[in-house]
């Protein structure tokens, strides 16, 4: 192992940012992060162990003891378990032998679930040994438990199984308007930078990760800070529930999103990129590293673009499963090897960002526009959108409806139209925005996609009149407690009181006072929290109740209070030790 | 004269050491007692609760008998009151909280030092334990708290006399502790 | 000088102040967990949240700037700061009666000055363990709230990153750099910043407890507005 984490390390040329990456491969060799690797790594990195304890601790995809020879990740986002998950997951523990949560007695396969895949388009998914299997069904499952038995190595599986599709169901301005390798950054050249700046303000382009910050300030503001150095980062950690069109961009389009970089680092005088890549799609870094490297054989990146003696190189760092790093703080500290804890801002990370340079950190759909901009000009792009929300927007559509995939629609456009696209029908209620959007019901369809209205970073997540909106809610409640980062107080408590108190009511435990205390909890997150991931984490349940008020309060018990915990449960230690039965062994959940 | 106020008392999973500072009001009980009148309570005869304007709760709840108590007072208490940490957050009958309910009955009768006749006491006329120590608040609605371990004399004075009077009971600084 | 408001109170400050820095000049107390002047400000226990120009922040982290308006004592500041203690509360196994630190902690000093009168919320009683490895100092987890602190300390102060927080969400906890994990073979010392930074009992000098009876302990009869004003004003 100590030559293996030599070899490693010379790769990453002993650099403490690149921890996430020397940490992937020792993972991804040893099936966890040994305790003589760490030491190992501190020594030679000459950072505290601790700091690298932080780091294994911090994302889903290290582990300090050993998962399976085969790791079986089931995504639990509420569109897999919409198609059929859940029986997917006994089905798999009863065949393999291994509960979910746990590594088999041999040690040849262990069963977990993780947080949305972002294949919510052809679920249920799983990701095996970091591959990615849609469709997951019980044939597949019968087939898959037999290799791994027969321990036939991930590699020889049959190819098909790995197969993702783009699914671009409806393409729109950008989706039809794509560019050839070089024609925006040889616009930008021919007009200018100033003036191609210039024409990215005049299209009106703002942020496409759902904040919605206007994209070219935000580059002259990082332009204009005093600073040798710059970066320009792309944030492809799409790890919103129910979004995946990055996925589909990078896998299809990578080139253009590399050129929007690539042309915005032009713009701000950055000569490094980075697209921070969720652990998720590592299944597509390959690809991605053949496109950066003909790019450079093309000279639209290196030591001097297109002759113009610009220099600037794009490395890609891989995240390892947690949401919390597509806010781009916290995005920036997993850059530097570190565990993704957002930062108090101000200062903004174009002041202030990677190595605490001024960095531009941009959504992979806003760098797509902005090259296509650059090519097509700003009066394209602003041609299309509502006066606020100019151009169009890519969802991901999911869940109830006959045709989900990619979809690309005006700004301005109603969810009654997107809905009747793509074959929705029966609808109970829409999820835009993910979980930390907004859950408007079918009676709100006249509403409109745009900032000024629904804004969204893109997931769009139907639901039929068949389904409830406490699963709904309570699925999103689950996936924040667990994707806090534990660093304020109100989030990292506040989640999982949310959590217990949602389920108390949901599970009918729930008496008078208990749908006010739910809301004030809310209410203290979306105050207090530190980041967006607390502020929004209450949406689920606060966007729900504001809709839906009176089926809260049918689950109320018209009593005083109802302990939230299982009275009778708590008795069943004592009663098997006792060895007794009898009715003074048990009690009732609430008096007679 | 006005019917005087009913107060009830009691200790779940508590060491009755609220109890004792409730009666450091020395010379001030023969003020309450114009006013007062016990039911349940160890200061009286009274098995059971029965109406109540007041109901003092010591100790958290421990076992199945706790629970059926603390129902009792909630339900013929206009006014339920947690008094003292162990009511408030199961104070330090909690601490067995950190240790699985199995190792604590196995170290108590079985496995422990100087035990003899090891068997885990069986006799239905038992309460069994809970797996946890819970305060009150968590198994009944709670109207109000009175921090401290325990609570000092003038605490409950202060709490006693204001809604003897009428008041929104209110604890100054001085009076406010967890210890 | 430039001025802002606290509570309606004209404060002038020096730029490149926080606003509880600024506050604390000025004899207004805010209260606080994580912060202490003097390291890094840290943000993330939350109690020193105000609101600036009608928006919540951290007093500790945001900096102070001209004619912010700044309300800090509102009602409902105060019963949010109350909630959140409420919450440091039930997540660790704080058990007053039973810790040396009683009487002399800031976060319960903290819900005595917020006047909380009990947790509130359902506790989570968390297993945690006990480090008393080492031959001076204590290590109670059951008793840390995350402030950091002692993690600063250590980098800041003593130049020896001895602890860190780790793990995620709920699941966070303090870790110890030593091969072993524990306290004894960390470097430590009873002299390092970090052994006496704790605002709770997490961290306790050991043969030092229960020196000072009850009456004479720093919060018996002071409250840590005025204690916390008197130790960090002018610092």
């Amino acid at each position: 192992m100590q030559m293996f984490i030599q070899e490693v390390l010379a790769t990453i040329e002993h650099q403490p940012v690149r921890l996430l990456t020397i940490l992937r491969k020792i993972q991804n060799r040893y099936r966890h992060i040994p305790l003589a690797a760490i030491e190992q790594l501190a020594e030679a990195l000459a950072i505290p162990r601790t700091q690298i304890i932080a780091v294994v601790e911090f994302y889903s995809f290290f582990h300090l003891t050993p998962q399976g020879r085969y790791e079986i990740l089931l995504s639990d986002s509420i569109t897999d378990l919409m198609l059929g998950q859940a029986a997917n997951a006994r089905y798999l523990a009863e065949k393999l032998g291994v509960e979910p949560g746990n590594v088999r007695h041999d040690g040849l396969v262990s069963l977990n679930f993780t947080s949305c895949t972002g294949l919510c388009d052809q679920g249920p998914a799983a990701l095996i040994n970091g591959l990615p299997v849609a469709q997951l069904d019980f044939a597949k499952i019968d087939s898959l438990v037999g290799l791994i038995d027969q321990q036939v190595p991930v590699e020889q599986w049959p190819a098909a199984w790995f197969d993702v599709n783009d699914n671009i169901q409806h393409p729109g301005l950008l989706l039809n308007s794509t560019i050839k390798p070089g024609q925006g950054l040889a616009a930008a050249w021919q007009r200018g930078l100033a003036a191609t700046l210039q024409q990215i303000d005049q299209s009106g382009l703002r942020g496409r990760g759902g904040a919605g910050f206007k994209t070219a300030q935000k580059w002259r503001f990082c332009a204009e800070e005093n600073s040798a150095q710059r970066y320009v980062v792309c944030n492809a950690d799409e790890g919103e529930p129910g979004t995946f069109k990055d996925r589909v961009l990078l896998n299809r389009y990578a080139d253009q999103v590399f050129e929007g970089m690539t042309l915005s680092a032009m713009i701000v005088g950055a000569n490094q990129g980075f697209l921070y890549l969720r652990g998720e799609y590592a299944y597509l870094y390959q690809a991605l590293e053949a496109v950066l490297l003909r790019r450079r054989q093309q000279g639209l990146l290196g030591a001097n673009i297109l002759g113009h003696g610009v220099s600037f190189d794009i490395e890609i760092r891989l995240g390892a499963g947690a949401y919390i790093c597509g806010e781009e703080s916290a995005l920036i500290e997993s850059l530097e090897g570190k565990p993704g804890i957002p930062r108090n801002r101000p200062p903004y990370p174009v002041s202030s960002g990677y190595l605490n340079q001024p960095t531009v950190v941009n959504n992979v759909e806003t760098f797509l526009a902005a090259a296509a901009i650059a090519a097509h000009g700003g009066q394209w792009f602003a041609s299309v959108g509502t006066e606020k929300s100019a151009g169009s927007k890519i969802l991901s559509i999911s869940g109830d409806c006959a045709r989900p995939g990619i979809y690309e629609y005006a700004f301005g456009t109603t969810i009654a139209r997107i809905l009747a696209d793509c074959g929705a029908s029966e609808v109970l209620g829409v999820q835009v925005g993910g979980p930390s959007g907004t859950f408007i019901s079918i009676e709100e369809a006249d509403r409109r996609l745009a900032f000024e209205d629904l804004a969204t970073g893109g997931s769009f997540i139907i639901f039929n009149r068949s389904r409830s909106i406490f699963d709904i809610a309570k699925n999103f409640t689950d996936f924040f407690a667990h994707e806090s980062c534990g660093f304020c107080s109100p989030c990292r408590i506040g989640t999982s009181l949310l959590k217990k108190q949602l389920d108390k009511i949901v599970l009918g435990h729930g008496s008078v006072g208990d749908v006010v205390e739910l809301e004030s909890l809310s209410n203290l997150l979306k105050q207090y929290s530190h980041c967006g991931l607390g502020q929004t984490a209450a949406n689920p349940v606060l966007t729900t109740l504001q809709r839906y008020p009176e089926l809260y309060q049918q689950q109320l018990k018209q009593i005083s209070y109802e302990p939230g915990f299982d009275l009778d449960a708590a008795l069943e230690t004592a009663r098997q030790m006792a060895n007794r039965d009898d009715a003074a062994a048990h009690l009732q959940q609430v008096e007679d | 004269m006005a019917s005087k106020l009913r107060v009830a008392t009691t200790s779940l999973a508590g060491c009755f050491g609220c109890h004792m500072s409730f009666l450091d009001i020395d010379e001030r009980l023969l003020a309450l007692v114009e006013v007062a009148e016990f039911d349940r309570s160890p200061l009286t005869d009274i098995e059971h609760c029965g109406p109540c304007d007041i109901g003092l709760i010591e100790g958290g709840v421990c076992n199945a008998e706790n629970v059926h108590v603390l129902r009792e007072f909630r339900k013929n208490c206009k006014i339920l009151v947690a008094v003292g940490a162990c009511a408030l957050n199961g104070g330090l009958p909690a601490m067995r909280n950190m240790i699985p309910l199995q190792d604590c009955l196995l170290e108590a009768y079985r496995d422990g030092i100087g035990v003899e006749n090891a068997q885990i006491p069986c006799d239905p006329e038992l309460p069994l334990l809970l797996d946890k120590v819970r305060p009150i608040h968590e198994v009944v609605k709670v109207d109000y708290f009175l921090p401290g371990c325990p609570p000092s004399a003038d605490v409950f004075w202060a709490f006693l006399t204001a809604l003897i009077e009428g008041r929104q009971p209110d604890l100054p600084y001085e009076l406010v502790h967890y210890d | 000088m430039p001025t802002l408001t606290i509570d309606g109170q004209t404060v002038a400050f020096q730029p490149g102040q926080t606003i509880i820095e600024a506050a604390t000049a000025a004899g207004i107390y805010i209260p606080h967990l994580c912060h202490k002047p003097g390291y890094s400000p840290h943000g993330s226990c939350k109690l020193c949240s105000v609101t600036v120009n009608g928006r919540n922040c951290s007093a500790c982290t945001f900096p102070a700037a001209e004619g912010q308006q700044v309300i800090s004592n509102s009602d409902q500041l105060q019963q949010d700061r109350r909630k959140i203690t409420q919450m440091l509360f039930v997540e660790g196994n704080h058990f007053c009666p039973s810790c040396e630190k009683s009487g002399n902690c800031q976060l319960q000093a903290v819900g005595y000055q917020l006047n909380m009168l009990d947790n509130h919320f359902p506790h989570f009683y968390p297993q945690r363990k006990v480090d008393a490895s080492h031959p001076d100092i204590v290590l109670d987890h059951n008793r840390c709230i995350f402030c950091n602190l002692c993690v600063r300390a250590s980098r800041e102060q003593d130049g020896k990153n001895v602890f860190a927080i780790s793990g995620r969400g709920i699941n966070k906890h303090l870790i110890v750099n030593a091969d072993t994990g524990l306290l004894k073979d960390s470097q430590l010392t009873v002299d390092d910043c970090a052994a006496h930074i704790c605002p709770t009992g997490a961290i306790l000098i050991r043969h030092t407890a229960y020196q000072r009876p009850i009456g004479q302990r720093i919060y018996d009869h002071h409250p840590i507005s005025e204690v916390a004003l008197e130790q960090e004003h002018g610092k």
